[in-house]
């Protein structure tokens, strides 16, 4: 299990343990962490998943694929830390992630 | 622009798969359709959310795709000739006093039908509304998330915000006539065609339009007439004259003005029983992710098997005196002839 933190816009921390292989946006799902609509379930066709990477694991985590970055058109207040949350998978590596979300997926 | 009324026996409220299979149970019975969507194909949420992706749960296809499944839905009912109305969005529905429905779409269209299928999923696709505030004020006057008549931007300071092919497809339709013309975007990289960008780029290459790489900010105006808005770019935050916004953002599911049916809601989901799909009006039935009964799946074949029953029920409806036979499409001469088999 690995640890994953969100924190929504309005400050609010909520604190997950989260399978290796699950993406971000099913861990926010399954923990019903509000914020996060994903509305095509994970299939990269909606970005109403979008959430921001926190600054310290950014490297880590990597950039968007061009379909992702394609995607992320749709989103609002995109910053260099946005990311679509079903194509982040988790793995050890991740351990003590922090994922911002943000105020509106519109 | 009132066209003239058109009649048939059902109209359908989406095209997604359940809307789409329920003509071929009601096409068995004989009974012609007409179906509608806001989206400009048909397929609902397989083809706009997930169309290449697997679906596993269908019976007797191990494997098919969102998009194969809309396509042979499409070919199993092209004997019953469907008639489809794309990027229509029903408003109203309205019972008359000999029973008919008058079902209207939001160019004014008007079908006259005995039989009105609520086959609406999760609702309608709408265009994304950008997060910002009070743009409601400025809808339908200043803010457009399509563009209906070219004449409303003559004349105008229009600012495009988008990367896709609608935005730069408007961009070069409207350019020729608007005052001034800004395309608004967040990265140098357009999803659009090519040859469009190409274009694009050519016009502020030469002083015809400006391109802006930034997203968008704040809206001011008076009442509901839109002056300016700001544009947030990496290093500082612009402002810019602009009468006209058309903002692309993609579509997303809103329920829309199904819940203004007058019809029994549970949970934003329309209540049916579960003999034949019927809604709290008679003569309304709804079938597929849209409605709610105890034990409800919101799974496509789910929703095929409600497509049967209330096709008998609405039979019942518009030939109460005649005798439904049951019958197998494997073995019946008369339903092999009404699919072309030969
Ligand atoms: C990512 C994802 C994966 C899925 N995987 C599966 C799976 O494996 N198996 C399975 O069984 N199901 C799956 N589903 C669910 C399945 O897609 C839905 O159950 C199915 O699409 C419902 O069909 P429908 O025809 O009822 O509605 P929809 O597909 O939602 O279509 C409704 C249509 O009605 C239109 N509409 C609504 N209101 C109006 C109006 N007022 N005027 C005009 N048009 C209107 C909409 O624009 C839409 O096109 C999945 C869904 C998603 C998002
Ligand atoms: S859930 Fe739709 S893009 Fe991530």
């Amino acid at each position: 299990m690995t640890k994953i933190t969100f924190v929504e816009a309005n400050g609010t921390i909520h604190e997950t343990d989260v399978e290796n292989g699950t993406s971000v946006m099913e861990a926010a799902i399954q923990n019903s962490v509000p914020g996060i609509t994903a509305e095509c379930g994970g299939a990269c066709t909606c970005a109403t998943c979008h959430v921001y990477v926190d600054e310290k694991w950014r490297e880590k985590v990597g950039a968007p694929s061009d379909m992702e970055e394609d995607m992320l058109d749709f989103a609002f207040e995109v910053k260099p830390s946005s990311r679509l949350s079903c194509q982040i998978l988790v793995n050890d590596d991740f351990d003590g992630l922090v994922i911002k979300i943000p105020e509106q997926q519109g | 622009m009132s066209n003239p009324e058109i009649q048939t026996d059902v109209v359908i409220i989406g095209a997604g798969p359940i809307g789409l299979f329920a003509v071929f149970e009601l096409g068995l019975l004989d009974l012609k359709c007409h179906l509608i969507d806001i989206l400009d194909r048909p397929g609902g949420q397989c083809a706009e959310l997930y169309p290449q992706k697997p679906i596993y749960d269908i019976p007797g296809f191990p494997v098919i795709s969102g998009q194969e499944l809309t396509d042979n839905l499409m070919k199993q009912i092209e004997p019953f000739d469907p008639q489809f109305h794309f990027s229509r969005m029903i408003e109203n529905i309205e019972k008359t006093e000999d029973g008919d429905f008058l079902v209207t779409d939001d160019e004014g269209q008007v079908f006259k039908c005995r039989i009105v299928v609520i086959a609406a999923g999760g609702g309608s696709f709408q265009p994304k509304r950008p997060p910002v505030a009070d743009i409601e004020v400025f809808e339908g006057s200043s803010v457009f998330y399509a563009v209906r008549r070219m004449e409303e931007f003559a004349d105008h300071d229009v600012v495009i915000v988008g990367g896709g092919d609608s935005a730069l497809d408007w961009v070069l339709s409207l350019q020729p006539i608007v005052r001034s013309m800004t395309l608004v975007h967040r990265r140098d990289n357009f999803r659009a065609a090519p040859a469009s960008v190409g274009k694009m780029k050519a016009l502020v290459d030469q002083g015809k339009m400006q391109l802006i790489l930034g997203q968008i900010g704040e809206l001011s105006g008076e009442g509901a007439n839109l002056t300016s808005m700001s544009i947030k770019t990496s290093e500082e935050e612009i402002n810019i004259p602009v009468t006209r916004l058309l903002p692309f953002f993609g579509l997303t599911m809103k329920l829309g003005p199904v819940a203004d049916w007058g019809l029994e809601l549970n949970d934003n989901l329309i209540s049916v029983d579960t003999e034949k799909f019927e809604s709290s009006v008679p003569g309304i039935f709804a079938i597929g992710d849209i409605n709610h009964y105890p034990g409800k799946l919101k799974l496509i074949l789910s929703g095929f098997h409600e497509a049967a029953l209330m096709s008998q029920a609405a039979k019942k409806i518009i030939a109460p005196d005649e005798r439904i036979i049951f019958q197998y499409t494997t073995s019946s001469t008369k339903l092999q002839k009404k699919l072309g088999v030969k």
